[in-house]
């Protein structure tokens, strides 16, 4: 079965993008249709006494201005079925209250998008200010204003406990004592979010065009908010310019423009301009750890307790809710390392800020970046070599699958031997002689090491431990042959980059002994595929593609039983290969498989009864989850007159099991290292005490470009997975977990000399050069 | 009452008449006009570079170019890359090195390229490839495969070097 | 993010452009590479209720000698960045060989292909390159307007904050440069390449047998203006790195620059020490002649 299996086979999709000839929802074109703008709020925290819209209702090309009231006050609602979360119903427009700057309020439709950001300049809106909450220090705090009816934490979990950890941090050599916080990011897709919906007359359905990561939750949570059927609504996401977890959740405008369509019969779009990408959609990882960790004099860990809070914004999102961040890293916290007492509370605090929806990686660049500190905290308190402390604590071949205190089955891996090959590989590339040669030369240097693991491909039984109302995991795929022998692949993920037009149709055209250009995927649309649950938490490849290669055994199946019938042989020595069904190890004895496609078609009657019809099967796949493994290493430079820090060498050992086409994994790995590394060194979302967006453009937010970037060295490792359909692990967001901490870690061995140290990321030229005024420090 | 204005321009070698608002920029012109959507919108503010063409020789944020400045110009969009349907040498490098993921962004790294190439293809050294591909912005791909193809095809195209059948 | 309606003009000359502006009051804007101004409209910070399109107008592209004082160049204002980048006129690297060394550092390439020189000076920002190398080399603006032309020193010229001694309907149409600087520098920080500068120094030097006779330091992104600081440290002392080092604190010490979002005040002061010193090192250089 390695015929098309680790191939870097050419990526299908390449062809019309470089042609110009993508499909975004921007490109679309439909006679009539209509602009939406939205009109939001300037405030960060007020009450909404009076919209009026007369003028703008009145502006040249307006066809209409909706608000909450005039579209019946619809909401999205997320649940989680735990007594600690609070709910929090997000209106689609703000109908009495707005939360954070740039919630909208009212829609403006128009004949064209100028004239439609023209009348909306003409609503006015009777705002009452009230005092904002612009951190989690803020809301939390006795008196704090409230931003719904509860207070502001909205979700507080104990998610483990250990009543020996008073004793055992009484009794422990060293106990490390730290506070790590990372600043709120943007996902920051090339593409914006859109949608343009229409009614549809004759299948009586509205449609919907997304740019989202999952169409079928766009399409429940539309019908949730709107009151409609969901066989009456189609989502159909054509070519999506990225998308990070931005678009994993379901947007408020989508539904604003649904409703719409839906009140003017007429087509309507909407496409998200950069300034609302960055303040009015949705951000993540704003999170802060107060943790403590008791070791032992060798260097291992006791018992580990964390407090961790996340900023979650205004609102739950749809359909993962706030909860999403504050359990990741709760459950997740202890990663590769055995802990064997432990505690850990989450919280996701409201704030008056764009909600947090879950960007890539979710909680684990955070919770990674915290267990590597601790090691290093450790190593440096116990005078021990700081991998050595981690070499201590790493789950090991041998005790695979580990169960941990966090109650997860790690399936197997290879922390330990990443971990040695990435040191090995630095030590013969002589980093650390280069990293010498710099401080001798008047520089500061260092370098960092981040291991990790990446839980990915959650099935159903895994994700309802969070007890989402609604629970994702499985995914379903159609595989289905036509008469020429070409076959079409429907799944319920939705890729946006990641290459599933050509690894899926490797993965089918693998199971049937054809060629991946004959496969081709249909993804995105929810009339064609089963439920599914979309492209996130780097599962596609294990469920999408698992379910497909299911669907294909019994397909391939089939053409076995009926090639073994036409070559008088038995199924079991049929073998489908090179486009033929042939008897093994006899050339002579083969049929071609669009000959066997063609009898099924058209010569049903020459077939007995149990080989007959159609060429197609469906499948399920629901894995308990799999993890992937990585270490990365990272050097960065620190120019000591300007404080300036760049990555000079980036060096990641990747295990992600069986590789389907390493081109497309390994361009996963640098895009998601450079997100990574870029969270260190560039990206926060910022604003004012009174909640006001500061980093509004991509002049102040600033996002990594090749300048910023250094090559990414990758090795890879394979151990298969035992619970995936093809051995395969997901990957997807492994270099945006690893880099943070990798970084970090470099930036912290380059100050080895002094006493600053960074627990936070970024770390900025001017938190450096003050960090080194403060401590007195020679730059 | 809108600021119109009647202009004549070449798109790709191809003539188009027509008439747009004055505040209409050259990349919804493009687009929503004359429907060459391969030019995308990532901010509008002329940072992220996805809708670099090429105007009268030189590369432009289309988001920062009014359509009614184009009158009586040339310009080169991604849909003049291609001779038919075969792709360009800078088009099939982008593929062979995995230089896009989501594709958004695409278009306008293969203008920019173009721009830069069509001036000087010769001098192109790895560190100025990576200078030259840092004018836009891309969050799939690291950028690494886009300099790897910027770079084989300046290399391809060197005086003297064969043409694309070379290895 | 589209902009709000205005009326748009092409100018074929520069008398039409000036004409235009009269005719169009205050509130129209001259649109040359359209790269500081087309942002501000697509966020609707500008709202300009005309445009003059003048990057049409034949002439006003060149970098050339002065005629009558050999030693000068002048620049049509709407030189574009990349034209000053690439040029190996002996004119320009002899002498003023720090403008295309500069130009480097001016965003990214499709943005100097389309930025004007005139244009930078125009939009008067204080850490920009050509602003400080303007007042570094003493450059003269020159203006046309309904009056007829008038000539404004670069020190004199830049205001505040994009804000500039132009008149509404004056167009800037050439920036002199009379005197060469044979040893001039210019480097910046900035937080990503290509980025506006957080600090910059632009430093002159007369360097004569190893030793500084005198020198000129100017600085942006340390207040509202490109400040020029007391070089006195320079003056008698040898060309070493001491001497350039001890300037750079200095100038640190000279000035009282702002807080903001990349870095306070103490973080402007390292950068400015570093700066001026590593400006003045590259100065002190002597440069490449380059033969007619």
């Amino acid at each position: 079965m390695t015929g098309w299996i680790g191939a870097a086979l050419p990526r299908k999709e390449d062809r019309r993008m470089l042609l110009g000839r993508g499909r975004f929802v921007g490109d679309l074109t439909r006679p009539g249709l209509l602009h939406a703008a939205f009109v939001r709020s300037p405030h960060a925290h007020a009450l909404v006494n009076k919209i009026d819209g007369t003028a703008a209702s009145q502006a040249p090309g307006v066809e209409r201005l909706f608000t909450a009231e005039s579209l019946g006050c619809p909401y999205l609602l997320a649940m989680l079925e735990r007594d600690e979360f609070v709910p929090t119903a997000m209106p689609i427009l703000a109908g009495e209250k707005v939360r954070f700057v740039g919630e909208p309020v009212a829609v403006v439709i128009a004949d064209d998008a100028y004239r439609a950001e023209d009348a909306a300049e003409l609503v006015e809106v009777d705002w009452d200010p009230q005092p904002a909450v612009a951190s989690m220090e803020t809301a939390t705090a006795a008196g704090a204003p409230r931003l719904h009816d509860h207070g502001n934490c909205l979700v507080d979990l104990l998610m483990f406990d250990d009543d020996r950890l008073p004793e055992i941090f009484a009794g422990a050599a060293v106990t490390v004592s730290a506070t790590f916080s990372s600043a709120r990011v943007a996902a920051l897709p090339l593409e914006g979010r859109a949608c343009l919906a229409e009614w549809d007359d004759r299948d009586d359905q509205l449609v919907m065009h997304v740019s989202t990561q999952v169409p079928h939750q766009v399409r429940s949570g539309v019908a949730q908010a709107l009151g409609l059927p969901e066989r009456s609504i189609r989502v159909i996401a054509p070519d999506v310019g990225g998308g990070f977890g931005l678009k994993c959740v379901v947007g408020r405008e989508e539904v604003a423009v649904a409703a719409a369509a839906l009140r003017l019969r007429r087509p309507v779009r909407w496409t998200e301009d950069r300034q609302e990408n960055l303040t009015a959609a949705f951000h993540g990882h704003e999170q802060r750890y107060r943790v403590k960790a008791a070791f032992s004099q060798d260097g291992r860990i006791l018992g580990l307790d964390a407090e961790i809070d996340c900023d979650t914004g205004a609102y739950s999102v749809f359909p993962f809710t706030c909860a999403v961040e504050p359990l990741m890293a709760a459950t997740e916290l202890p990663g590769v390392y055995k802990v064997p007492a432990y505690r850990a509370r989450g919280r996701a605090i409201a704030t008056n800020k764009a909600p947090a929806a879950p960007y890539r990686g979710v909680s684990r660049p955070q919770i990674v970046l915290v267990m590597e500190r601790l090691m290093e905290k450790a190593a440096a308190a116990l005078e021990i070599g700081p991998l050595q402390v981690r070499r201590a604590n790493l789950i090991g071949k041998h005790e695979f699958p580990y169960t941990g205190v966090n109650k997860i089955t790690y399936d197997e891996g290879s922390y330990r031997e990443s971990l040695d090959l990435a040191e090995q590989i630095v030590t013969e590339k002589a980093w650390a002689a280069d990293r010498d040669r710099l401080r001798s030369a008047g520089l500061r240097a260092g370098i960092g090491y981040a291991c990790f693991s990446e839980r990915t491909a959650y099935g159903t039984p895994t994700m309802s431990q969070r007890r989402m109302r609604m629970t994702p995991g499985y995914d379903t795929a159609l595989v289905r042959m036509d008469p020429t022998g070409e076959v079409i692949v429907t799944t319920g993920t939705c890729g946006h980059g990641q290459g599933h037009e050509t690894t899926f149709a490797q993965i089918v055209a693998d199971r049937l002994g054809v060629h991946p250009g004959q496969v081709r995927l249909r993804q995105g649309d929810t009339d064609l595929a089963s439920y599914g649950w979309g492209t996130w938490g780097s599962r596609s490849v294990v469920i999408g593609g698992g379910a497909a290669g299911r669907a294909a055994d019994v397909v391939a199946g089939q053409l076995r039983k009926i090639a073994a019938s036409q070559l008088e042989a038995s199924p079991a020595d049929i073998e489908l290969a090179e486009g033929v069904a042939r008897v093994r190890g006899d050339d002579h004895a083969s049929i071609p498989i669009p000959e066997l496609a063609r009898l099924v078609h058209f010569q049903a009657h020459r077939l007995a009864e149990d080989l007959r019809y159609g060429l197609e099967a469906r499948a399920t796949f629901d894995p308990p989850g799999t993890f992937s493994n990585a270490c990365h290493v990272a050097m960065v430079v620190v120019d000591p007159g300007t404080c300036a820090i760049r990555l000079r060498r980036y060096l990641v050992v990747e295990d992600c099991g069986v590789v389907i086409n390493p081109m497309v994994v390994d361009g996963q790995v640098r895009g998601g290292v450079t997100q990574g590394a870029a969270a260190a060194l560039l990206e926060r979302v910022r604003f004012d005490p009174e909640g006001q967006p500061v980093s509004a453009t991509l002049m102040d937010y600033l996002a990594p470009t090749a300048a910023e970037m250094c090559a990414v060295d990758i090795v890879h490792l394979q151990t298969p997975s035992q619970f995936s359909e093809t051995g395969a692990k997901g990957m997807g967001e492994g270099g945006t977990i690893g880099a943070p901490a990798a970084v970090l870690g470099a930036i912290n061995d380059a100050l080895s000399d002094t006493d600053v140290r960074f627990d936070h990321i970024p770390v900025l030229p001017q938190d450096l050069s003050a960090a080194l005024n403060q401590a007195g420090a020679v730059p | 009452m809108k600021d119109m204005h009647a202009i004549s321009l070449k798109v790709n070698g191809r003539e188009h008449e027509l008439v747009v608002e004055a505040r209409r920029t050259l990349a919804d012109m493009l687009r929503h006009d004359l429907g060459y959507t391969g030019t995308h919108l990532g901010c509008e503010h002329g940072i992220c570079g996805a809708c670099t063409v090429v105007l009268d020789g030189a590369p432009v944020r289309a988001c920062l170019v009014f359509g009614v400045q184009a009158d009586g110009a040339e310009v080169r969009t991604v849909e003049g890359l291609a001779d038919g349907e075969q792709l360009s040498d800078l088009q099939q490098a982008f593929s062979d090195h995995h230089a896009l993921q989501c594709g958004f962004c695409t278009p306008g790294f293969l203008m920019l390229a173009e721009a830069y190439l069509a001036e000087d293809a010769t001098q192109l050294t790895e560190a100025r490839a990576r200078e030259l591909v840092a004018a836009n912005l891309c969050r799939c791909t690291g950028y690494q495969g886009i300099i790897e193809a910027v770079l084989a095809t300046a290399r391809a195209r060197r005086p003297g070097r064969k043409p694309a059948d070379e290895p | 993010m589209k902009p709000a309606p205005f009326a748009y003009h092409r100018a074929h000359s520069v008398a039409e452009a000036v004409a235009l502006l009269a005719e169009l009051g205050e509130e129209a804007k001259i649109l040359a590479g359209g790269l500081s101004l087309v942002p501000m409209m697509n966020f609707r910070l500008a709202r300009p209720t005309a445009l003059v399109d003048v990057s049409r107008i034949d002439g006003l592209s060149y970098l050339r000698a002065d005629a009558a004082d050999a030693a000068g160049l002048r620049i049509g204002a709407l030189t574009t960045h990349r034209t000053v980048e690439t040029s190996r006129d002996p004119a320009v690297l002899n002498g003023f060989g720090v403008l295309p060394r500069s130009a480097r550092w001016i965003g990214h390439y499709p943005i100097r292909s389309r930025g004007t020189f005139g244009g930078s000076i125009a939009h008067a920002d204080p850490a920009s390159e050509w602003c400080l190398l303007a007042v570094l080399l003493a450059a003269r603006i020159m203006l046309t307007g309904p009056d007829g032309q008038r000539t404004v020193p670069a020190a004199d010229f830049f205001e505040g904050y994009y804000s500039t001694a132009a008149a509404p309907d004056e167009m800037i149409t050439e920036i002199w440069f009379p005197e060469p600087a044979e040893r001039a520098a210019l480097t910046e920080f900035a937080p990503r390449q290509g980025d506006f500068a957080v600090v910059a120094a632009a430093v002159s030097v007369d360097v004569a047998d190893g030793v500084c006779r005198s020198g000129r330091v100017v600085l942006g992104g340390v207040g509202p203006l490109p400040v020029e600081v007391n070089a006195d440290p320079l003056s008698g002392q040898p060309a070493t790195a001491a001497t350039w080092q001890a300037m750079g604190e200095h100038a640190a010490g000279q000035i009282d620059p702002p807080d903001d979002a990349h870095g306070d005040a103490g973080f402007r002061r390292r950068l400015t020490a570093t700066l001026v010193s590593r400006a003045l090192a590259e100065a002190s250089q002597p440069g490449d002649e380059v033969q007619a």
